[in-house]
């Protein structure tokens, strides 16, 4: 398969991922989209690193990878918080930055 | 064969994503995005990079869904209307990420990057095998190496100080320290 498929797909995983951000208002369901989005990005990281035939695209995929582990830990932390303080799980009721 | 190989995989990625998206309860989302990870680890190794799949089925169709699952299952069922009250929404949203995905395309089969046509060149046995990974993160890498586990103590530290904290915490801080797990 030519490189071009690969990375049309991971263009349309990312669009995907970015609409279910635009359209969702569940917290968690947004987290979820982002990953579709990081993992369109390690897509074409891995798509660009076969395509040179060189490895150090594939260790910036697992980079990427450490990223979004630490994103989904703060990130469900945060619902986690929400949750127990009785907050709306709605990302448009809460959008006035008061504690 | 490599065709039909990645067409399986990438009807179930795709798949994948729009069910996540779709989906009204949280937790069939969870599934569908495993779905979608299982399938993408196979686009990875049909592209010669195997221990990146492996970490893909082991770390996050493993470890990340499972925490998901979890918040999941403890907030339990949200009364989420799919559609909400900003004005013009319904359409805006679909309208951006298509022009997004216009954009990209654009941009990735626009440009002069004359390999872009081919499967890219044959690789030396071992590409991307774990020993010439562990090799590369140990040499090449190994301040990127050594930043990313900073920065998993950093989000480890952070989820048990966001969610395990209040007065009567009897089984409370568990979420913290089930976080720090996943990390």
């Amino acid at each position: 398969m030519d490189a071009s498929w690969y990375l049309v797909l991971s263009a349309l995983l990312f669009a995907v991922g970015a609409g279910g951000v635009l359209i969702r208002r569940s917290p968690l369901v947004i987290l979820l989209c982002l990953e579709l989005m990081l993992n369109a990005g390690n897509l074409a990281l891995l798509t660009f690193a076969r395509m040179h035939g060189n490895e150090d695209g594939q260790i910036f995929a697992l980079v990427v990878m450490v990223v979004a582990a630490c994103e989904v830990v703060v990130g469900l932390g945060l619902i986690v918080a929400m949750f127990k303080r009785r907050l709306p799980l709605n990302v448009d009721d809460m959008r006035e930055l008061k504690g | 064969m490599e065709e039909v190989a990645f067409f399986a995989g990438a009807i179930g990625a795709l798949g994948g994503a729009i069910a996540v998206i779709a989906l009204r309860n949280p937790f069939y989302s969870v599934l569908a995005l495993v779905v979608h990870l299982v399938s993408l680890a196979g686009l990875f190794l049909i592209l010669h990079a195997e221990f990146v799949a492996a970490a893909q089925v082991v770390v996050y169709a493993g470890a990340v869904m499972v925490l998901y699952v979890f918040v999941a299952a403890y907030v339990g069922q949200v009364e989420e209307p799919i559609w909400e009250p900003i004005p013009g929404q319904r359409w805006l949203a679909p309208l951006l990420a298509v022009a997004l995905f216009v954009e990209l395309s654009i941009a990735v089969l626009g440009t002069a990057l004359e390999s872009i046509d081919s499967e890219g060149p044959t690789v030396q046995l071992g590409f991307g095998e774990p020993s010439s990974i562990g090799t590369l993160m140990l040499e090449k890498f190994l301040v990127v190496f050594e930043a990313s586990s900073m920065l998993l103590l950093v989000a480890a530290v952070g989820a048990i100080v966001l969610a395990g904290r209040r007065q009567e915490a009897s089984g409370r801080g568990a979420e913290g320290e089930k976080a720090a797990e996943g990390a």
